[in-house]
């Protein structure tokens, strides 16, 4: 169940040269809640997620971890910070220089003092969190696309972060493939108590997904509550999103 | 003046090479001062810095190998035509010895070294930070910079040297086999002879500025990677101009460095 706010977003705005792709953007994220962020391409969405790591800095407004801004505090504070924030790239961003196994210790080799035995333990656990035991020793080269997902996902839950960002997680995958790991990140969601922010274009990952749902348009946020309140709305840019017909202007 | 959006594979106008140019001059600046700030804090990647020692030497071994005696010998053999006729062949092993020490092993190794070293660590820094494993690496609380550039600066300007060393020592041996062909000249005598002409400045002279060429090309292709963007394209025009801004800057560096050791 939800709790406490653990992000708070205000009056987020960047801009891209002279486009505006965030505008004055301000919401809560609640502590064990899974957030989607929908919208059409282009509207921010990455843009949202990847100043909630301060990967992008935004032109004004504030973004609060519990009670600290991450856009104002200093270096060693936002490592800190960083690594209560899980963030799962569209690609899985794994590094394709190093085994799936050293992709998996890399982060505990770095921020942990765990002995090496017990990384190979929290490592072989994590891989059947995720259903890819046998992956193991495999390049990432040598793995699908929904394979790559799940063990960029693994590699993200290893740290135990509070939160995890997903930027779209299952872009470019097959229906089936898409459930399975929108099923996966809800039932990691369950384990593990984290809260999830996820940016996606795939109604069907929402559903799965969801506790609430905020919409983006032109950069600000157009609506927000529960994926099924929304989608009874008597409004052209609603009912056009999640209509399979297509919607001409003069409708 | 309003900063001009750069756009990777089209084609610039004269003032957006120019904020290119200078742009680039103040990135690599921050960077070096970056690298001093991140070498001294721990923890220290040795491992990481070893193996990119092992790496970088393995890589540019073959190609300063069949340089450095190809070189020495033709350099030898030039040496031979000149002094030939004026009947001064014995000053072929000073002279030979003086100007690779100097100049000819130095910078030719680096200018090798700038072409494979410089390049790997373009290509493989951009190909990293267009499919945002650099960013991965960002937000999982560890710092890009320590991780991937200081350990590549650091092994870049250790090796070079050793590998400077080292063709030193081939090139002397291809100038031997060129006098040897010509002139059957005793192997003990060619060694005696180019020592008793090289004295402490040559060797210090020729070593120092190895030190700093490897830096720069370390610097340069951790630069150009870190700061690819536009996907591939963006990857190939990175790679490309590690080289040729190395290269440049290892001309320019040695330039200075013959002028100050000239005072």
């Amino acid at each position: 169940m939800a709790g406490n706010k653990i992000i708070r977003i205000e009056n987020l705005t960047k801009s891209f040269g002279e486009k505006k792709v965030l505008d004055d953007v301000s919401f809560d994220v609640l502590e064990g809640e899974n957030l989607i962020v929908f919208g059409r391409s282009g509207t921010g969405k990455s843009v949202l997620l990847k100043s909630i790591v301060r990967l992008l800095k935004p032109d004004a407004g504030a973004i609060f971890f519990e009670d600290e801004n991450i856009l104002t505090m200093k270096e060693k504070k936002l490592l800190e910070t960083r690594k209560q924030i899980g963030f799962l790239f569209q690609s899985g961003a794994l590094y394709d220089s190093m085994s799936v196994r050293d992709n998996l210790a890399f982060p505990l080799r770095k921020l942990t003092k765990l002995p090496a035995e017990k990384i190979n333990d929290k490592i072989e656990k994590t891989l059947e969190l995720v259903d890819l035991s046998e992956a193991i020793d495999k390049m990432p080269a040598e793995l699908s696309g929904g394979m790559r997902k799940r063990i960029g996902l693994a590699r993200t839950i290893i740290t135990e972060p509070r939160v995890i960002l997903y930027d779209e997680p299952t872009t470019g995958l097959d229906p089936i493939t898409s459930k399975e790991i929108s099923s996966l990140i809800l039932s990691l969601q369950r384990k593990l108590k984290t809260t999830s922010i996820v940016v996606t274009h795939d109604l069907i990952c929402a559903q799965i997904i969801s506790d609430r749902v905020i919409f983006l348009k032109e950069g600000k946020l157009y609506i927000e509550g529960k994926l099924e309140t929304i989608k009874e709305k008597d409004d052209k840019f609603i009912k056009n999103f999640f209509s399979n017909e297509i919607l001409t202007e003069a409708e | 003046m309003k900063t001009p959006q750069l756009i990777y594979g089209k084609r610039l106008t004269g003032e957006e090479k120019l904020y290119n140019f200078f742009a680039m001059l103040g990135g690599i600046t921050v960077f070096v001062v970056e690298y001093f700030k991140y070498f001294f804090i721990p923890p220290y990647e040795i491992e990481e810095t070893k193996k990119h020692m092992a790496d970088f030497g393995m890589k540019t071994l073959p190609i300063v190998s069949t340089m450095g005696i190809i070189i020495g010998f033709v350099m030898a053999l030039q040496s031979y035509f000149v002094l030939e006729p004026l009947g001064a062949t014995d000053f072929i092993p000073g002279s030979l010895g003086i100007s690779i020490l100097r100049e000819f092993a130095p910078i030719l190794t680096a200018l090798l070294f700038a072409g494979r070293v410089s390049s790997g660590i373009g290509a493989e820094l951009g190909s990293m930070r267009v499919t945002e494993q650099i960013d991965a690496m960002e937000v999982s609380g560890i710092n890009p910079f320590k991780f991937l550039v200081v350990p590549r600066v650091t092994a870049s300007t250790l090796i070079l040297p050793l590998l400077t060393v080292y063709v030193i020592f081939i090139s002397v041996i291809g100038g031997y086999l060129a006098t040897f062909l010509q002139e059957q000249m005793n192997i003990t005598y060619y060694f005696n002879s180019m020592i008793s002409y090289i004295d402490m400045n040559d060797i210090l002279q020729g070593m120092i500025k190895t030190f700093f060429f490897g830096f720069m090309v370390g610097i340069v292709g951790s630069y150009k990677g870190f700061t690819t963007e536009g996907g591939t394209v963006g990857v190939g025009l990175s790679t490309t101009s590690a080289v040729v801004t190395s290269s440049l800057l290892i001309i320019f560096i040695d330039m200075i460095m013959v002028k100050l050791g000239m005072m």
